[in-house]
């Protein structure tokens, strides 16, 4: 099992991020930028809960208080990078050769930026995991889950995913001061962090945060201005989805085992 | 260490000059097509034509091309190699443009320049170095060899066996001052011999490094990737694949071969390179030596009787090329005449008149040099080189004449200085402060101006990474991953303020020194945590 289990993990919680990333995001360096500087955003968020966990000693074994902080943190970085953003678009524009898109469409920098948290956070939280399933060894000896390698995948993806659908919804929120939206990522994060905390009764916190997630994504995906008709269209394959609408298509696709979602950006198309 | 960016573009000098040149210039290539048309038979025509035409319109990319060599030591020879043989072709798209004013022109592309520095340039050096660094992290994390302690390089007496961490703090500290040592030492034989024009001792030196680079270090790494993964293999294939990959590796490095091929074996050199200092470095020295050599870097190259500084000033009085050897560069700007013929097919109708132009200029200015003397000889092998190469493009034999042999000693030249200055530092088994390998350079083409960024750097942001992740913790791999490439387009975004050489490793290794201190104290202990309990944040 080990190998195979390590490629299958891995696929389950990197396959829809990377295939995202080859589809949407390769093929244009700022984007690939934007990717990596809200990663290393997302770093600098962890590095300052991880201080303050190791600040506050008393409260280390209850994990749930660095759990907020941590989602806090992570919030207020997302908002420095929006922040960011908004103060570099002048340079941005300089720096995108000619290619105006994305500066022009504000939610190809929400997802961008949203995939970069999301790819960066589901790397923390499984690549150690991932590379304790090559073996040596055997999981569920001492009465433990014996899904734990499955189940951090997929929860994995979840988070992945949310952080895309999240990034799109707070910085649309921001742009358009919908602070209704704004508070509904904030408190959709730390809900389905906390759910977390039920692990290993991944029963309940399974189906949570993949409802979680959908929901989001079906909000992230009208937010962005998509509609039925923008998912017909991009079935049929047809260009002619007109500009409001060509912003982001979502396709949630759920599975039997493991449930995937992935947004897609047709930015190309249009 | 000797990392820097240069951009050429921005020199005010060479700007001036240029204005003062241009009527030399311009007589200098009526000479030229003169001698061309002498020489070449069928396309001297069209390059006739061309030549006026182009010469006006295009005055930026003229411009541009000048500065090159004055700005950073960018070899003409280069230039000639890659895009040359286009410029015999007739070129039907070559627009036959009004003059501009000078002036307004030069407006106009400095404004341009500045817009076009952008994103591809970031990701052009992004990609390289991840594949660099991923070898290194492949290597490290899948064969032990390189994670053993036990043999240490020559220059690191002091092996931190004491259990005091002030006493292995003392023996690094004092190790690292060591190799710092050595890496001025060498750098200053290196200013003199190039200073008192000692090209054939530089040269060797740098031969004979590669071919040690190439040939040994492959074979014990072969060896050891073979040992790892436990299989077996008989000496007589070993040296046959060995054999032919340090052959392909020094004609496509020293002489020619196809970008990418040539682009490869760079990386190739260099993450081998930093597995050896991760393999044969003691632990502290390791991370001293990383803090010391970003230091040094800075100091050599901003400092004003910095020792790189002062090579890239030589070398821009002399208008040659420093040591361009063993610079990764994106583009075609080292790339061979057999690639231009192939690869270059689908663009080169584009890029005809332009190149032509280059390639004219290049000459041009040669002539003009005091060095043209020297150069004279290699000059006209060139274009004759060209002229066989634009009309016989297809042949295939356009190598091995007498031209070819001439021109050799020349590409040799700039390839090995390349390289030597790499290698040398395989000697010194130290990072030395090659300054021109590290040179970051914009490079500044109408429409794809390559990247450089000397080898030097690959190997020490490598070093870094693979070391990180031979503590085994991936978490801490990804995070220093990330600051080198945030550091990397932080450099890239000084380099497009200040406009002028920039070193490459002092704020890379700065955020990848911090983020791995502070991962590996503060942020592992918190997400092993929270891994190990399933909590998702």
């Amino acid at each position: 099992m080990t190998v195979a289990e390590f490629f299958g993990c891995g696929l389950i919680a990197f396959g829809p991020p990377v295939s995202m990333f080859a589809l949407t995001i390769a093929h244009d360096p700022i984007r690939t930028i934007m990717l990596v500087a809200s990663a290393f955003f997302w770093l600098l968020a962890l590095l300052f809960s991880s201080i303050l966990y190791c600040a506050v000693v008393q409260l280390q074994d209850t994990l749930a208080f660095g759990l907020v902080f941590s989602v806090l943190f992570q919030e207020l970085f997302r908002f420095l990078w929006f922040l960011l953003i908004q103060k570099a678009e002048g340079g941005l524009k300089k720096v995108s050769d000619g290619n105006v898109q994305i500066v022009e469409n504000k939610h190809i920098l929400a997802y961008v930026s949203g995939l970069g948290f999301g790819v960066i956070s589901g790397a923390f939280s499984l690549v150690n995991v991932l590379a304790d399933m090559t073996g040596p060894g055997t999981i569920g000896l001492f009465h433990d889950p014996q899904n734990f390698f499955v189940a951090s995948a997929v929860t994995s993806l979840a988070f992945v995913l949310l952080h895309v659908f999240w990034g799109i919804l707070f910085f649309n929120a921001i742009h358009r001061r919908v602070y209704l939206q704004l508070a509904y990522v904030i408190l959709c994060h730390l809900l389905a962090s906390c759910i977390t905390l039920l692990n290993p009764r991944y029963s309940i916190t399974l189906p949570t945060v993949w409802i979680l997630t959908v929901l989001s994504g079906v909000f992230a995906f009208i937010v962005a201005g998509g509609s039925h008709r923008t998912i017909q269209a991009a079935i049929k394959g047809t260009t002619t989805i007109t500009s409001s609408t060509r912003v982001l298509e979502v396709n949630v696709n759920e599975g039997a085992d493991n449930s995937s979602s992935a947004a897609l950006l047709s930015a190309e198309r249009s | 260490m000797d990392g820097h960016v240069n951009i050429d573009r921005d020199d005010k000098l060479a700007v001036v000059e240029e204005a003062g040149n241009k009527g030399r210039k311009k007589k200098r290539k009526s000479q030229s097509q003169e001698e061309g048309a002498a020489e070449h038979d069928g396309g001297t025509v069209e390059d006739q034509e061309a030549a006026p035409s182009n010469s006006h319109p295009r005055e930026g990319v003229v411009r541009r091309h000048q500065r090159t060599p004055e700005g950073n030591g960018q070899p003409e020879p280069t230039r000639r190699d890659g895009p040359v043989p286009l410029a015999a072709r007739p070129n039907p798209q070559d627009p036959r443009r009004p003059q501009h004013p000078q002036g307004e022109w030069e407006e106009v592309e400095e404004d341009e320049e500045e817009l076009k520095y952008g994103a591809q340039h970031v990701i052009k050096l992004f990609i390289p170095v991840s594949l660099c660094m991923l070898v290194v992290v492949a290597t490290v994390s899948s064969v032990t060899f390189y994670t053993e302690k036990g043999t240490y390089l020559l220059y690191t007496p002091f092996h931190e066996k004491s259990k005091n961490f002030g006493d292995k703090l003392y023996d690094a500290v004092r190790n690292a001052l060591i190799l710092l040592g050595v890496v001025i030492v060498l750098t200053i034989v290196l200013i003199t011999l190039y200073k008192k024009r000692c090209y054939k001792i530089i040269h060797g030196w740098l031969l004979l490094s590669s071919l040690l680079l190439l040939f040994i270090f492959t074979i014990l790494y072969m060896i050891e990737l073979l040992r790892g993964y436990n299989l077996g293999m008989d000496w007589i294939t070993v040296s046959i694949c060995v054999w032919n990959f340090g052959v392909v590796g020094m004609v496509s490095i020293h002489w020619q071969g196809p970008l990418r091929l040539q682009q490869a074996y760079l990386i190739f050199i260099a993450s081998l390179m930093s597995l050896m200092f991760i393999k044969y470095l003691p632990e502290y020295t390791l991370w001293m030596v990383l803090g010391v050599i970003s230091i040094w870097d800075l100091v050599a190259v901003l400092c004003p009787k910095g020792p790189l500084r002062i090579l890239v000033e030589t070398a821009q009085e002399r208008n040659e090329p420093i040591f361009p050897a063993l610079i990764y560069s994106s583009n075609i700007m080292y790339s061979s005449l057999g690639m231009a013929d192939s690869e270059e097919s689908r663009n080169s109708r584009a890029r005809g008149a332009r190149q032509e132009q280059q390639h004219e200029q290049a000459e041009q200015e040669n002539q003009g040099e005091e060095q043209a003397a020297a150069m004279g000889p290699h000059d006209e092998a060139v274009r004759r080189r060209i002229a066989e190469n634009g009309y016989a493009a297809g042949d295939g034999d356009a190598g091995f004449t007498e031209e070819w042999a001439q021109q050799r000693d020349q590409r040799m030249m700039r390839r090995q200085d390349q390289v030597a200055s790499h290698i040398r530092q395989n000697p010194a088994n130290i990072d030395q402060p090659r300054p021109h390998p590290r040179d970051l350079t914009a490079e500044e083409e109408e429409e794809e101006r390559g990247v450089k960024l000397g080898l030097g750097d690959f190997i020490f942001y490598s070093v870094l990474v693979g070391k990180v992740s031979a503590y085994g913790n991936w978490n801490t791999t990804i995070a220093c991953f990330i600051a080198i490439l945030i550091g990397l387009c932080l450099t890239l975004i000084m380099l497009a303020i200040f406009k002028k050489a920039l070193p490459a490793l002092p704020i890379s290794i700065t955020f990848g020194l911090i983020f791995y201190f502070s991962t590996h104290l503060l942020v592992v202990p918190f997400t092993e945590r929270l891994a190990s309990d399933q909590f998702y944040i």
